[in-house]
């Protein structure tokens, strides 16, 4: 039985957006699962739908075999949402929201009291549990709503956007955390506009675009269809004119600056050999971009031109 | 029963800790101008005017007094707070849950309720320091003054839902319930009216509030009692169906 079964899944919004054109979507129990898109593509009212927030025009969804019609409370209770916008009283502690949000899953005061202590521990904001939550950095705002999402103890947590805005360090540390949670066995289900992440963490993909699912597939056999990489060549001394680099596509950006694009089968190592042999000297490699980053635009632009 | 039980008093819970928070905004400024209509218009001017309907002015007019104060604190609970909720977006905390709407309406009705009943505790005390209140009839005080902070709490609701904006919830008690409570006899009989207008004034849902509440507590009303509870009853079960209705389709709340 799968975590979430979609079907034909259709969202007319009043002024005749259509906003999501009939998709079909499943995922795995114990997934990690990235559902990608460009902004307006879908995401956020899929994920409304599945939660309850967002009325939907046609078709059905079942969260661990429980249509959200029919069997609404069992639906509801298999899933922890953490939303894109902060959505929480900012009139109350961190305590009381964590703890209210138990209550209202029919948990009693004394183990939702347990369960936030626990979960506000983990994620370091028991220090802050009186605090007034306005008076939390945005960070831990959106650690607030990982806590609030997983008091009930969901078996499917799905997390809208939850690194926006959030510095490196903390975006490394809650990677960590929702690893942990998923090899405790947690399905999680992840839109991001941080291509890396969903790279790092995600094991199968769907990407939607103007409300189709455009790829729906594992994670490594999407990136095995990149079909390019490009990659920047610092050099140690400034060139005036490129080499030939054995009919690679490449520019010189600036006299100390080579990009290089390599397709599918092409070897990189001819590129150093080109250069070697020229007597010009690399200090350093990088990639232009995301290899995802790349693939996940590839196929926008493949969408559009269709 | 327990599943539904713990979400119902969370929300309860919530709504009062979230007004007795605030005391200097919900709970004082109804005991101060509530103390100033009996300073006013009970003690100076009322003693001017003599009787009424066989009862001192400031008699007369207290029960309507307190009557006003749960009227007004019942619906202002409630929009307030529900609008608050949709406004800061923490509504989706509850939509989320699998909690039925009915409790989610029950909740938040319930809070008002409390609030206009401390509020008429609170303006009840103020009352007895100028006035010599006695209860006529304790059973109908009790269920009119229940009732009524009923109907303005599902009014409040109803009002919430629809709002977009502030504005929207500050029409509604300016434009509408403040002058319906002015012309609902509080501080007069209707009997003191021309028959037009006495006809007029039998359109007013609050004439059979302050009258029933008036009559629990003198023993006197404008209105038969049995009609005005089959008044109170019509606009209970009305405006429950409608605010029920409304959360069910996810009016003002679900895209």
């Amino acid at each position: 039985m799968p975590a979430l079964e979609i079907n034909n899944l259709k969202k007319l919004y009043p002024n005749n957006f259509e906003a999501l054109k009939g998709i079909n979507l499943n995922v795995n129990q114990g997934d990690f699962f990235a559902l990608l898109g460009p902004n307006g593509a879908g995401k956020s009212t899929t994920i409304g739908i599945i939660c309850g927030l967002v009325n939907k025009t046609s078709g059905t969804i079942k969260v661990f075999g429980h249509d959200i019609d029919t069997e609404n409370t069992a639906a509801k209770a298999c899933i922890g949402i953490v939303p894109q916008e902060i959505n929480f009283s900012q009139f109350e502690s961190c305590l009381s929201i964590v703890t209210n949000q138990g209550g209202y899953y029919g948990i009693t005061r004394q183990i939702a009291f347990e369960r936030a202590e626990k979960y506000l521990k983990n994620l370091g904001l028991w220090e802050k549990r009186n605090e007034c939550s306005r008076n939390l950095s945005g960070g831990m705002k959106r650690r607030l709503m990982i806590a609030r999402a997983l008091i009930h103890e969901p078996k499917m947590l799905i997390l809208d956007e939850p690194t926006a805005g959030v510095d490196v360090e903390l975006r490394r540390s809650m990677w960590d955390f929702l690893t942990n949670l998923n090899q405790q066995g947690i399905t999680i289900v992840l839109t991001t506009h941080y291509l890396e992440e969903a790279e790092s963490l995600c094991k199968n993909i769907a990407i939607i675009n103007q409300g189709q699912i455009i790829e729906d597939t594992s994670m490594k056999q999407l990136l095995a269809k990149s079909g390019k990489e490009t990659f920047f060549f610092d050099l140690v001394d400034p060139i005036i004119t490129l080499p030939d680099l054995n009919c690679l596509s490449s520019q010189l950006i600036d006299p100390t600056t080579i990009e290089v694009e390599i397709l599918g089968r092409e070897n990189i190592s001819q590129v150093f050999d080109v250069l070697s042999n020229n007597n010009i000297n690399v200090s350093s490699m990088r990639n232009k971009s995301n290899r995802l980053e790349e693939l996940f635009l590839d196929l926008l632009n493949n969408n559009k031109l269709n | 029963m327990q599943s539904l039980f713990i979400p119902f008093s969370t929300i309860v819970i919530k709504e009062v800790s979230r007004f007795t928070r605030i005391w200097m905004q919900t709970i004082l400024p109804p005991a101060i101008s509530m103390t100033l209509y009996f300073v006013i218009f009970g003690g100076l001017i009322g003693s001017r005017i003599g009787t009424m309907n066989g009862f001192s002015y400031i008699d007369y007019i207290a029960p309507g007094i307190i009557m006003m104060a749960i009227i007004n604190n019942s619906y202002a609970n409630v929009v307030s707070s529900f609008y608050g909720a949709k406004f800061q977006r923490h509504i989706e905390e509850m939509l989320v849950a699998p909690i039925p709407n009915f409790i989610i309406l029950a909740g938040f009705v319930s809070g008002g309720v409390v609030r206009g009943l401390l509020i008429g505790v609170v303006v009840t005390i103020v009352a007895l320091f100028f006035t010599n209140l006695q209860v006529h009839n304790l059973i109908i005080t009790i269920a009119v003054v229940l009732m009524t902070s009923i109907v303005f709490s599902l009014a409040g609701m109803i009002n919430a839902i629809f709002a977009n904006k502030f504005d929207d919830i500050s029409v509604i008690p300016a434009f509408v319930l403040t002058p319906l409570i002015y012309l609902g006899g509080v501080f007069y009989s209707i009997d003191l009216l021309p028959d037009f207008w006495q006809k007029v004034s039998a359109f007013n849902p609050i004439l059979y509030m302050v009258n029933a509440f008036r009559y629990g507590m003198l023993g006197e009303s404008d209105i038969d009692i049995t009609h005005a509870f089959i008044m109170l009853t019509i606009f209970t079960i009305t405006l429950l169906i409608i605010s029920l209705q409304l959360l069910n389709k996810g009016v003002g709340i679900k895209s």
